[in-house]
Parts: structure tokens; sequence; C-alpha cells
């Protein structure tokens, strides 16, 4: 495991893919990008309970078949922020959130929009591995069950098992109960639960904080192999995975006001490569060597 | 670089040096412990000898007719229970049937849709109902209950008149107000508040994982509860029921008041009945010899209900949490 080291010799260890180490100039050549279809656009988000401001300032667009990483120290609002994605704060009592989310050009928080809709679309994995204490079989059929996707239930199950590197594992299993898988297992399965729904977008919320290493790597190439059909945000509190996995990352971190309290907002957003060798804000660049946070 | 440590001290042997003091609290803690458990099952065993001791000339007069006759009459010394017993389950059965729906909603409303200052006041409220003594639901049910709902129990009896099932469960032979319906009605009242707070406590202790998990999927309200919330909280839920349907069964007072006193066994739910524990509360009084031990064989009968009632709660409630572990479900 790399200790994160300061200065910018760490910067080559920090980059390290599982594929082996590659100069990061060749993972992420420097030329004129082809504009990738946004499917976030956030503006001047900022998400407040009561008198608190959990986080704000936030301005970034999220794009198509990418994955972006949303990395910060503890509090900073990370998940605060990508649960506005997919109106999950709505469930908050006291919660409210401002600025503007479009997605897909449409805004998000239009009183017109239904939450239930558009959770659907945007489906979302979370910290702990959460299946529902039913069958395997049960839980990826959840989601297409509510939402009257009865057709070729079998096949729809079994896709979203295989999409998530499941299948092979549970396929004589599937009558079991879900709460017998390993850690690891549990949350692909929720990841295939999450898939079973055809989204558009997948939030992960710190999916592997509770999994070990290999568990880990597993959950991280599924997400390469996820990104062709999904556009993926995942938050992180591990360097090395956004680093490993994200085309692009928002930096985030927490400021304390004059009067003691303590918001999140964002400091810096590009791409992956670029953040984690030439930040442009000394923040960034404190946080990613390891003198903070 | 040579540092002097000291040596550590040769150790004791473990047996060796003073006794330390936690030990004896320990064990007195422990037999104290042992003693409040042991208790229960002593007042149990001492309540189920000396109750079936006094039984006993009944059961012996009686015989196994006892439970099979459906004849009770003092006067003739006749002691068959089976109509009691029936009495009794069935005001119980319709207890839980009006009841429990409806604890569950409060417990759901409470829980998952109420805003916080609409969630006090009705938790309060439905907790204020159990402070109620049953006397109080008993009289309300004799002096307001019945006598209002006899117009209504007949309207009900005409419209469902010539359906099958429901042409007979909903007539009387006559249609009275004291009935075994209202008797059920007035125990459905009484068990909404300790099957509501059971319920409210287990809902509440459905992870909230588990909600934004069905949310997260596109789940509205109702769905998460479905999915969610019921599949989690099924055995504690199953549990709540047994208590009220124990509660529902062993009332004695309001049930002794408005479910008619006079015994016997008829689908019609608007026809009067008797139970066991409104029977013991009506003629213990003046029962003496053999019909005073008759009255407490129906104790023993109305223990045993309960205890095999209680049996088979627990049996549920294993299964459905074996059913969750090892995923045999449905």
């Amino acid at each position: 495991m790399t200790i994160i080291p300061t200065g910018s010799r760490s910067m080559s260890e920090v980059w390290t893919t599982r594929s082996g180490p590659e100069p990061v100039e060749q993972a992420e050549p420097e030329q004129p990008e082809l504009a990738p279809e946004i499917v976030f656009e956030v503006r001047n988000l900022a998400v407040k309970y009561g008198s608190a401001v959990a986080v704000r300032d936030i301005t970034l667009d999220i794009a198509s078949n990418e994955i972006t990483a949303v990395i910060g120290p503890s509090g900073c609002g990370k998940s605060t922020f990508i649960r506005c994605l997919n109106r999950m704060n709505d469930l908050v009592p006291g919660a409210r959130v401002e600025g503007l989310v479009r997605y897909h050009g449409e805004d998000l928080y239009d009183p017109k929009v239904d939450p239930a809709q558009v959770r659907r679309r945007i489906g979302m994995v979370f910290q702990r591995p959460n299946p529902f204490p039913k069958s395997i079989y049960d839980n990826v059929a959840y989601g297409p069950r509510i939402n009257k996707m009865r057709r070729n239930m079998d096949e729809t199950v079994e896709r979203a098992l295989s999409q998530a590197a499941l299948w092979d594992e549970v396929k004589d299993k599937l009558k079991r109960s879900a709460l017998a898988l390993s850690g690891g297992q549990q949350q692909r399965l929720c990841i295939a639960r999450a898939l079973a729904v055809q989204p558009d977008v997948l939030l992960m919320d710190e999916p592997c904080s509770a999994l070990d290493p290999i568990a880990t790597a597993r959950i991280e190439d599924l997400m390469e192999e996820l990104k062709r059909d999904y556009t993926i945000v995942i938050v992180t509190h591990n360097m090395q995975q956004a680093a490993r996995v994200s085309d692009r990352t928002a930096f985030l971190t927490t400021e304390v006001d004059d009067s003691g309290r303590r918001s999140g907002r964002l400091v810096e957003f590009d791409r992956t490569a670029t953040i984690f060798t030439h930040p442009s804000d000394p923040r960034t660049e404190g946080y990613i060597t390891g003198r903070f946070g | 670089m040579s540092i002097d440590i000291a040596p550590p001290p040769t150790p004791e042997k473990l047996g060796e040096g003073r006794a330390p003091t936690g030990r004896t609290t320990d064990r007195v803690f422990r037999y104290v412990a042992l003693g409040a458990g042991l208790l229960v099952f002593v007042i149990l065993a001492l309540i189920a000898w000396s109750t079936t001791k006094e039984a006993w000339p009944a059961f012996k007069f009686q015989g196994l007719s006892f439970v099979w006759s459906k004849t009770w009459d003092p006067a003739h010394m006749k002691f068959g229970a089976l109509a009691l017993i029936y009495g009794t389950v069935v005001s119980s059965v319709i207890a839980l049937a009006l009841g429990v729906p409806v604890s569950l909603g409060i417990a759901l409303f409470v829980t998952e849709v109420a805003p916080d200052w609409v969630r006090r006041p009705v938790i309060y409220v439905v907790d204020l109902l159990a402070t109620i003594p049953s006397v109080v639901y008993g009289l309300w049910g004799i002096l307001v209950f019945a006598p209002a709902v006899q117009g209504f129990y007949q309207n009900v009896a005409d419209f469902f008149s010539g359906v099958p099932v429901f042409g007979l469960l909903f007539s009387g032979n006559p249609v009275v107000g004291r009935s075994i319906m209202t008797a059920g009605v007035i125990l459905a009242i009484m068990i909404v508040p300790i099957v509501t707070s059971i319920a409210r406590v287990v809902f509440a202790t459905v992870p909230s994982e588990q909600k934004e998990a069905a949310y997260g999927l596109g789940a509205t309200r109702w769905e998460m509860i479905r999915g969610a919330v019921l599949p989690h909280s099924r055995s504690g839920v199953v549990a709540g029921v047994m208590i009220g349907l124990g509660r529902a069964l062993g009332e004695t007072i309001a049930v002794a008041l408005v479910i008619g006193s006079s015994a016997q066994i008829t689908a019609r739910l608007f026809s009067s009945g008797d139970s066991m524990a409104a029977v013991i509360a009506n003629q213990f009084g003046e029962a003496a010899g053999i019909h005073r031990s008759a009255l407490i064989g129906l104790g023993v009968a109305l223990f045993v209900l309960t205890l095999l009632v209680n049996v088979f709660a627990r049996w549920i409630v294993s299964r459905s949490a074996h059913e969750v572990a090892t995923g045999a479900v449905r």
C-alpha cells in the first residue's frame, strides 16, 4: 500500500494504476479533448441545515461516461454533495438545497420533477453494503418490480448480476439470503441492484470504505467496466482510489468561518491527472501530498 | 546505546495473592441474578400447580368434556367450557383483525410520515389510551357504544343478508348491541396502544441504510415501506401482535360487560357470547364447590391457551428470523 509521501516526488507513486506504474504524462496526454456530453451542470450549489451551511459554492460539470471523483477531508460535504445529484437530501429533515443542478439540461429541483423518477435514473451505491434481508434474486428484482419492469425478470437479474461481476459467484444460490454473502459480494450485489433498473448515472458514496483491499480492487475494476455504459460519480476519502479510477476529480475542503462554524466548499475541479500532478490551488496540493487532512 | 531496564517483578502465581474484591461482588451478583431468574419459574410453577389443584375436582367431575362440551350450566352441574373458549378466541381474533391494521397504520404514520410536531401529540394520545382502566372501557361499551351500534349492526346484517359467508358472519340471533362483535371492537381499542408502541419501536430500528437503499432505487414512500421497513420488522411486529393477543385473551371486565353473557357457539358475530375470563368475573362471587372449582379450571384453560399462543408466536418469530438469515424466503 502506498504511503502518501510529501513533495512532488510522490506523484508517480500516488498516480499508480494497477496495470503498472506508468508515467503520468502518458496516462493522460495533454491534447484538446472532444467536448463530452454534460450530464450534470452544477452551479453555485449549497446545502443548508437550518442556519448551518454543510457545503457551498460548488460549480462543476459532470461528463457522461466518465468517472468523476469527489475527494476531501472528513466533514467537507462530499457525501452531502453527491446526495444532491439524486435528491437524496430531500429525505433529510431540515435540509435545503440552493443553487442549480441541471441533469441533461433539466432543472433537477423543478417542483414538477418527481424525486422517485430522478432516483430511478440516477442510481446510488452507499458506504456500507445495504442489501435487503431478502434473497439475492429478490434484492436485484426489487427495483425492476417497483418500477413495473416485470418482463423477463430472470434475464434482467442475470444481466445486472453479470454487469456487477457477481453472476458466476451466485448463480447457483439466487434464492439464498443476500445477508449470507461476504461484504465485497454484498456491495457488488448492491451495485447489481442499482443497475437492474437501467439507470443512466451511478452515484457511489465511499463504496469501498467498508471493504478489504481485494474486494476494493474488484469494485474498482468493475467501475472501469461500467464506465462504458454509465456515468459514475464516486465519493472517496482514498486519494489513491481517486487517482486510480477517475477521469476528473473535485477537491472539497472544510472552511471554518469567524464564528467557528464549519462548512465545505469546492476548491478545485479538473482532470484527475492535473489535480494530482499540477494542482493550481495550494490547498489541493497540500491535501494530496498529505500535508493536510 | 544501553539503557538499564528494571527486571519485571517475579509474577505471583495466579492462584496466590489477595482475592480481588470484585470476585465477591461478582459472586453475589451472580446468585441474585440467578435467583431472580429462577423466581419466575417458581412463581409460574406455583400458579400452575395451585390452580390445577383447586380445579381438579371439576376436571374429575366433568372429565375431558370440560373442554369438549359446550354446555356451561352451573345450575344443572354442567361445566363444558368450549363455548367460552370459543367466545374468548373469536372476540380476540376480531380485536386483532380490527386493531392490528390500525396500530400498524398509526405506527407507520408516526415513524415514516408525520412531521415532528404531529408525531409527538399522536404518540401521547395513543399512549394515553393505555392508561384508561379497562372497567371504563367496559362501562363506555355498555352504556354508550353497545346501544348506539345496534342499529348499525342491523343495517350491516340487512345489507349482507343472503351473501355467502358474510351473510352468516354479519348477522345475529337476534342482532344485539352487547355481542361478540362489540367485545371484539372494545378489545381492539384496548390493544391498539401496546401494539402501536411496539410496532413504532420496531419500525424505528429499521436502519436508515435500508430505507435509503429503497429510495435510491426510485421507490415511493409506500414502496419503501413495503420493501425495506416491513420485511425488516416482520418478527418484531409478530411479537407485538402476540402481546396484543395475549392482552385480548385475558381481558376480563370490559369483555364481561359488553359480550352479552350468553355462552354459545355461533358464527353470527352480532349475537351474544361469553368468554372464559368474563364468566370467572361474573360467577366467582356466588360460586361454591364444583362450580367454584370449574371456574378455576377456566383459569387453567386460559393459562394454557395463552401459553400455546406464546409458544406459537415464538415459533413464528424464530422461523421468520431463520428465513431472513438463510434466505429461505418465499
